[in-house]
């Protein structure tokens, strides 16, 4: 029997049987709001994020393989993204390994599969994993989980730069925050690094682009993350990438796991697995 | 057969589009839905970003042997769900269901693996994307 026979004749698809998701599973020592139907958390500290922050909902609930959360890549009207024709051609040029543009990753000119920096915001927009929060007198500093990356606002007082005084383009920007009140802190990043894409599939953005974050405490144990993306030159209007996506406050003790990009691993990962999976020669040894 | 299947291949009904996030670098390759199950010989046990695989010999019929790479989740992601560094070495039988590439290359992701001892490991659920519809789930 041929393959093909073989694949027709023993595998196919039951649309009438629901896929049964697996439950999910915990990361060890996370305290997710399922977990905690009845609580009433305490009031929020004044202006503090300090602390160790797992998405509230579960450990998946912030990972956009689809594109940034509020904006998945479906096709649907309501998630078009409203490009400036700059920033449709920046966007065609960009071969995505998801969502409906989808090439094989092998084939895919995503930035991420040797370990480029992802920059900012693509780090949360594709994967908001756990992050921990320090703030010093002078700068709030975050550390992701993924990558094991780290950002700093500063929070000194000092302006913004104009995007003309930008010396450098930097894949993490240059950030400044200000309390907006004693429970609302928001920053703003400029001077991104056109090579980093928005998301994970592949939403561009122009060196114009100004990111605002902002973190709403909402009570003791949850925090509330809005990215607004404005680049007037790839799109016509202001975006929300992510709307008030809760976060909650984890133990002193949480232990964060690494998730390094390692080129060796990568390669490795690309020769051996994507490459036949795409269907093409596989690559020398790197 | 073309593979030597102990275990016979079943069908699978994934929802389109609500596979488990299992891998987060390409959906466009996998023959979502289709479940292969076979049993074989480890032959290596990767742990390493951006996802861990499992390779792995599988005798077919005519006598011939062929070497399957199938890909997992990332590391933190597997612990997770309970899988480690340590959860194979080379020569455990292992029987893999899998869900297969279009190509018909020897590869695909793991959906779960029985041990020689009768445990199952299970690739999904955890630190992935929620399937669709799920976005809202009550806080």
């Amino acid at each position: 029997m041929t393959r093909a026979g073989l694949t027709a004749a023993i595998v196919s698809t039951v649309a009438a049987i629901a896929f049964t998701q697996e439950p999910v599973v915990r990361v060890p020592g996370a305290v997710y709001d399922s977990d905690v139907p009845n609580e009433k958390p305490g009031p929020a500290p004044r202006r503090d994020l300090s602390g160790i922050w797992e998405p509230a909902r579960g450990p998946g609930d912030a990972i956009g393989a689809q594109g940034a959360k509020n904006y998945p890549d479906t096709g649907r009207p309501a998630h078009q993204l409203p490009f400036t024709p700059a920033g449709l051609q920046a966007n065609r040029a960009n071969k995505p390994a998801w969502g409906p543009r989808a090439v094989a990753s092998a084939l895919s000119n995503d930035p991420q599969p040797t370990c480029e920096p992802q920059g900012w915001p693509r780090i949360i927009l594709h994967n908001y994993r756990t992050a921990q929060i320090v703030q010093t007198p002078k700068q709030v500093l975050v550390l992701y989980q993924f990558n094991r990356k780290w950002r700093n606002i500063w929070t000194d007082g000092r302006p913004l730069p104009k995007m003309d005084d930008v010396l450098e383009p930097r894949f993490w920007g240059y950030s400044v925050g200000r309390w907006q009140d004693d429970y609302t802190f928001v920053a703003e990043t400029v001077g991104l690094d056109e090579r980093t894409w928005l998301d994970n599939v592949g939403r561009p953005h122009s060196f114009d682009l100004r990111v605002e974050e902002r973190y709403v405490r909402r009570d003791a144990t949850h925090i509330e993350v809005t990215i607004t993306i404005d680049d007037p030159t790839y799109y016509s209007k202001p975006w929300v990438a992510l709307d008030r996506l809760p976060l909650r406050f984890q133990p002193d003790t949480f232990d964060i796991r690494e998730m390094e990009c390692s080129p060796s691993e990568f390669a490795r990962y690309t020769k051996e697995f994507a490459e036949p999976a795409a269907g093409i020669p596989t690559t020398d040894p790197r | 057969m073309r593979y030597a299947l102990t275990a016979c291949c079943v069908a699978a009904a994934v929802l389109a589009g609500t596979a488990p996030g299992v891998a987060h670098h390409g959906n466009a390759t996998f023959d979502t839905g289709k479940k292969l199950v076979l049993e074989g010989a480890v032959t290596e046990w990767v742990w390493s970003n951006p996802h861990c695989f499992l390779k792995f010999d599988v005798k077919e019929q005519d006598g011939t042997v062929r070497n399957w790479t199938v890909e997992t989740s990332n590391p933190p992601d597997m612990v997770n769900r309970g899988w480690s560094r340590r959860s194979f070495k080379a020569g455990d039988r292992v029987t893999v269901t899998l869900e297969p590439v279009k190509n018909g290359s020897p590869v695909g992701r793991v959906l779960e693996v029985m041990l020689p001892d009768g445990r199952v490991l299970s690739a999904r659920g955890g630190g992935a994307a929620p399937a669709a519809g799920r976005e809202g789930a009550p806080r």
